[in-house]
């Protein structure tokens, strides 16, 4: 049941790249600073920002932190490379400092609250809806329904609303888009703000669900999510849940199968194996994410 | 000189190598997100060979070359199928498998790594990385070089103009995987050890930084890139081992050096060392002397 979360960070991750072309290492940071927020206001104790809060209201300031540090993180690398440096999309830039902000962020949750693991206890995590034989979590069934209900939201604002017409227009040429009247950095943080709010839930989901949280949890599930964002298609949001679910699926399947020791092998393998017969994915757009990097 | 001196140098000298082997296929514009798995596959290679067989050290450092040569061969082709971003992250699924592989060779060690008894010291640790870095030099001033130069600018101009782009990229990737292998046989002889933990998700990336960081429009460049991440972290932390006003350093060198990362890339976007950057110092050498 892992599949939802990735299928979240998934579309984080293919959103910014069918968007700017902009592979976010940023996403594993957002993920983990959410979760780490919500934990650290949520409980009372001795770390710092220990403040007893509700866990709703800890669970919406964690989101708030973590769409506070994308919009940060748009200032220092997409918008920079593109107004001093015209089509950032021709150097890897906005990937070596997205990479250079994963060490501040978690570094910097490090510091603050060590790197030991810590207890996450949400009143809704011990529920569990027995259907038939089959015992499903409640924050799994969650975030699994919230997934698509939010993906069902984000394709109507693509496709029906002026914002994501503007935003479309961005995705296909960006100069072009300028010259259209769009202006370009008021839109392109709209897509830093839901990536980072796309994290920050898929991140709280994570910690209510395995019920601990550390500075480095959104590293693998990140690795794992790009591999969905592969399978389904890069700049397809619907390809993104797919592959997310199905990389879950596999992952757990061949943990029960085989055992922990070989869980990586079945994932990559299939993304190689997909790669070679389908070099742009399941659904992925012939254009997008084959261009210069 | 002090045993932490010569860990830091030989670490610094291991990692030009194996940001060698990222910039080769870089420099004909493929991004290499698998660094470890070449290194992976040089440094068991070599660690058995060693270990297990008793092949001396220095013939096993070029065979660990070859077998990641010939691995990185192979995987071309279906690698070079794939573009842009489904490139870097074929690449970088082709690394995980190699972990998970060795991860489950018992003969190897398995998950509980392999340990070697010979040792590459600091003198042959540094002689073999002047190679290395003197064969990168030769090989971009060939016709070679310039055929990958020409494919990392434009590949349809270069293809127009009667390169052959795929074994251009071929090439490219392979001579880049047996650096990565030579690269993996030192690491795993200068430390006695090598598991699938040390060069896990993050190493490949690190690599590819520290080369998309110096640069790689010049040999230069991953020297520089090299240079700046293995001794900007450990500079940080002497500074706080040193004077105690600067002793908040010891906990957050790495958020010191996230920000130095991103202040680098916004103030040299190309890299530390560029093109422009290396012709504009002969210029000046030129003049003066």
């Amino acid at each position: 049941m892992l599949g939802g979360i990735l299928a979240f960070v998934a579309v984080g991750f293919t959103l910014t790249i069918g968007m700017l072309n902009f592979l976010n290492f940023t996403i594993p940071a957002l993920f983990m600073l959410a979760a780490m927020t919500m934990w650290a206001l949520g409980t009372t104790g001795s770390h710092p920002f220990a403040a007893g809060l509700p866990w709703l209201a800890a669970a919406a300031l964690g989101v708030a932190v973590a769409v506070a540090a994308s919009l940060l993180i748009e200032r220092f690398t997409y918008r920079f490379m593109k107004t001093k440096y015209g089509d950032a999309t021709e150097h890897a830039l906005p990937l070596v400092s997205s990479l250079g902000f994963l060490l501040i962020f978690e570094h910097l949750v490090l510091t603050l609250w060590g790197s030991e693991p810590q207890r996450v206890e949400l009143p809704l995590a011990q529920a569990d809806l027995r259907i038939g034989g089959l015992i499903v979590g409640v924050p799994q069934l969650a975030s699994l329904v919230l997934a698509f209900a939010l993906v069902a939201a984000l394709s109507a604002l693509l496709s029906r609303t002026r914002l994501g017409r503007a935003l479309r227009a961005i995705a296909e040429n960006p100069d072009a888009a300028t010259l259209m009247g769009i202006e370009v950095n008021r839109i392109v943080p709209v897509v830093f703000i839901l990536t980072g709010v796309l994290s920050a839930l898929a991140g709280i989901l994570y910690a209510a669900s395995y019920r601990t949280v550390s500075p480095f949890i959104g590293d693998d599930v990140a690795a794992d999510a790009i591999a969905g964002m592969v399978l389904g298609g890069l700049g397809n949001v619907w390809g993104a849940i797919v592959g997310g679910l199905l990389v879950g699926m596999v992952k757990v399947l061949a943990i029960s199968w085989f055992g922990a020791e070989i869980e990586k092998i079945p994932v990559w393998g299939l993304l190689l194996l997909l790669l070679v017969v389908k070099p742009t994915g399941l659904f992925g757009h012939a254009r997008i994410g084959k261009g210069k990097f | 000189m002090s045993g932490y001196l010569s860990g830091v140098l030989a670490q610094l000298a291991i990692n030009i190598v194996i940001a060698y082997s990222v910039f080769l296929p870089a420099a004909a514009g493929l991004l290499n997100l698998g660094a470890a798995g070449f290194v992976l596959v040089g440094g068991y290679t070599a660690g058995g060979l060693t270990s297990r067989l008793n092949v001396p050290l220095l013939a096993a450092i070029p065979l660990a070359g070859l077998a990641a040569a010939l691995i990185a061969f192979l995987v071309s082709f279906p690698i070079l199928r794939t573009r842009g971003v489904y490139m870097v992250l074929a690449t970088f699924a082709f690394a995980e498998i190699v972990g998970g592989i060795l991860l489950n060779i018992p003969a190897l060690g398995g998950a509980a790594g392999l340990s070697v008894s010979a040792y590459a010291g600091l003198p042959l640790v540094f002689t073999v990385t002047a190679l290395v870095v003197a064969l990168v030099a030769w090989l971009l001033a060939t016709r070679f070089g310039l055929a990958m130069r020409a494919v990392h600018d434009d590949e349809n101009v270069a293809l127009l103009f009667g390169t052959n782009l795929r074994l251009t990229q071929v090439l490219a990737f392979t001579a880049g995987g047996a650096l990565g292998g030579i690269g993996g046989a030192l690491l795993v002889h200068q430390f006695n050890f090598i598991d699938v933990q040390t060069t896990g998700v993050m190493f490949s990336i690190f690599v590819l930084l520290y080369v998309l960081m110096g640069g790689t429009q010049t040999a230069w460049g991953p020297i520089a890139g090299a240079l700046f991440f293995t001794l900007v972290p450990e500079g940080l932390r002497r500074a706080a081992e040193l004077s105690p006003s600067l002793k908040f350093l010891e906990s957050s060198r790495y958020i010191v050096f996230g920000a130095a990362v991103v202040l680098v890339m916004m103030w040299r976007p190309e890299g530390l060392i560029t093109r422009t950057l290396v012709e504009r110092c002969y210029g000046l050498l030129r003049r003066n002397g």
